[in-house]
């Protein structure tokens, strides 16, 4: 029992807290990133390549007058970064980070570096949870009494409400290959070589979901719900200091969680084709391993944001329902059939 | 030790006596709305829980066909909401007296 | 410890629940059902049917009461306010009416005798999904023909006439 409670919280404690690490690190890499791309310099005062720039942020950000607009609904007003950065904060509990089924801490079996392997419901938690960040940027939008938050708020809804139905349709072509909910068996059909990850079988639904992904986290090309060019900044206008520092925070790790959802479900996860790992070196081997993929998705997050320009709002809703919805399905019908002739193993 | 059945079942009519006085008492149609919700979420429960006392997936079932019809009315519901609004300027359903004479 | 829990989660939603039919503000009413329908979320576990838990929220908590918070924002719905003349009938009728259904229900729901003692069921996806696609296969086509009317019928409701 005790044993037990205290592996679980080791396991909270370690993913936790290097989801949290993700977020200063990957402010660095943006802005150095986007300096690259423009052939700028970007910060580089604080600390080696400026790497210590995110602490002077934080500090700044604290520091920083806390203003809450008169006419706000003052309720509403706090409640909704909470309800961001809490979202944005459990998502990640059924995500397999590395291998680990044969190693035991304090005599009980690890199972896997995974905080809850038991539930039984696995990646629809992730969706269910998933499908609740829209609260807290509507809400944000509605509270602060703002025409140009009100506009971002209802937009990212529409946005939002939309990409999840493409997006879970492209899971759902992972879930029937796989035929089980846990996480941990969609990373274990996938290991052996690089030909059974989910990318290579399902090509269109690996394109649906990582196009889906970048519009569920608000990211360029589809962040329509802030367009500093027309909506200032759409649903976050009114808010300064540590809640705003929630909002931002929140896009962050929800980038982390959508970069280790897709190594989760098409690209293998924690495994490393041709190679058998077990016990404690296993372990470490597969965590660095899941990272490494995700690193380069996070990057390609940056990468796209200031490659692209935005879209139009009209053309956004045409891609979600007119492009990724038929194209989901079509995936969905290819796995059948995949399926039904034994192409799939 | 398991939670016995009575205790949902009890549950499930306070919800839905709440729901069923919300839809007779409020006027705003979309108070109306929620409280037919709750109502079916009260019903979904109680199917919910027998059908763990009766140790049938059956009940859970019908609780899945329950939601999907309850989306279908959603949306229905809603979109006549948003019509009514456009022509009466409200959702007060005291002031929908276009059917009566 | 599950009745602690059971408790915890009961009180939250009848709470929030009659929060969610009486206050005055519409965007507070959605928010306290969202609370309402998380805590039946919860007892769905507690029952044992941890895919109606996630299945609640995600068809609940996020979409159904999203769509209700969109359209609250887009009306702009101001707080109902009291009416110009007080109806006491009206609203001794409802609170009796509405006390009676409650009653009712939980009269008949308790009526029902049934064999005492709980049957362990697994309501995980898999066994469902047997069932949905076997025995109910007919239902489960009809929902999808059910719902594909009321999305077409909602598309029709709000198109405007040019």
């Amino acid at each position: 029992m005790w044993a037990e409670l205290a592996v679980t919280t080791a396991k909270v404690v370690v993913v936790a807290l290097a989801m949290v690490t993700t977020v200063p690190i990957m402010v660095w890499v943006e802005r150095r990133g986007a300096a690259f791309i423009q052939d700028r310099l970007g910060p580089n005062r604080v600390g080696p390549l400026g790497l210590f720039q995110p602490v002077i942020d934080v500090v700044k950000l604290i520091f920083k007058e806390d203003v809450t607009p008169a006419a706000a609904n003052k309720g509403l007003y706090y409640l909704a970064p909470l309800i961001s950065l809490g979202v944005a904060m459990v998502t990640f509990i059924v995500i397999p980070f590395g291998a680990g089924h044969d190693v035991s801490l304090f005599g009980v079996p690890l199972r896997g570096l995974i905080v809850a392997p038991d539930l039984n419901v696995g990646v629809l938690y992730l969706l269910a949870i998933g499908s609740l960040s829209v609260y807290g940027i509507v809400l944000a939008g509605w509270s602060s009494n703002n025409k140009y938050s009100l506009l971002g708020g209802l937009r990212s809804s529409a946005q939002l409400i939309s990409y999840e139905l493409a997006m879970t349709l492209a899971v759902l072509g992972v879930l029937m290959a796989t035929g089980s909910l846990h996480l941990s068996d969609v990373v274990a059909r996938q290991s052996g070589a690089v030909w059974h990850w989910n990318a290579v079988t399902q090509v269109i639904g690996f394109a649906v979901f990582l196009v889906a992904a970048f519009a569920e986290t608000n990211r360029l090309p589809f962040d329509l719900a802030e367009a500093e060019t027309e909506l200032v900044a759409g649903y976050h206008v009114e808010y300064s200091s540590m809640k705003f520092a929630c909002f931002f925070m929140a896009e962050y790790l929800n980038m982390a969680t959508a970069s280790a959802l897709t190594v989760t479900l098409f690209f293998g996860g924690g495994t490393l084709p041709g190679v058998t790992l077990t016990g404690w070196l296993g372990l470490f081997v597969s965590t660095a391993v899941f990272v490494a993929k995700m690193c380069f998705f996070l990057w390609l997050f940056v990468w796209v944001r200031w490659s692209l320009p935005r879209f139009r709002y009209d053309q956004l809703m045409q891609l979600g329902w007119k492009g990724l919805l038929p194209l989901a399905t079509l995936n969905l019908v290819w796995v059948g059939i995949a399926m039904t002739m034994g192409w799939l193993r | 030790m398991a939670i016995p059945t009575t205790h949902f079942v009890i549950l499930a009519s306070l919800l839905f006596a709440i729901g069923a006085g919300g839809v007779l008492l409020r006027r705003s149609g979309i108070s109306i709305l929620l409280g037919i919700e709750l109502m079916l979420n009260a019903a979904n429960l109680t199917l919910a829980a027998y059908s763990r006392q009766h140790g049938q997936l059956d009940g859970q079932v019908f609780v899945f066909f329950v939601m999907a019809v309850a989306a279908a009315e959603v949306a229905v519901g809603l979109a006549l909401l948003v019509a009514i609004y456009r022509r009466i300027q409200s959702i007060d359903v005291d002031r929908l007296s276009i059917m009566r004479w | 410890m599950e009745l602690v829990v059971f408790y915890v989660a009961a009180a939250v939603a009848v709470v929030s629940a009659l929060v969610a039919v009486s206050h005055r503000s519409p965007v507070v009413n959605v928010l306290s059902l969202v609370v309402t329908f998380f805590c039946v979320a919860v007892n769905y576990a507690l029952l044992g049917a941890s895919f109606l838990a996630a299945a609640q929220i995600l068809v609940y908590a996020g979409a159904i009461m999203v769509l209700f918070l969109f359209v609250v924002m887009l009306l702009n719905a101001p707080s109902e306010q009291p009416t110009p003349e007080p109806r006491p009938v009206q609203r001794v009728a409802g609170l009796a009416l509405a006390a009676i259904t409650g009653a009712g229900a939980l009269f008949l729901l308790l009526a029902v005798r049934v064999t005492p003692g709980v049957a362990p069921i697994d309501g995980n996806a898999v066994a469902l999904g047997r069932l949905l696609v076997g025995p109910y296969l007919f239902a489960f086509e009809l929902i999808s023909v059910l719902l594909l009317a009321a999305l077409v019928g909602a598309l029709v409701l709000v198109k405007r006439k040019h």
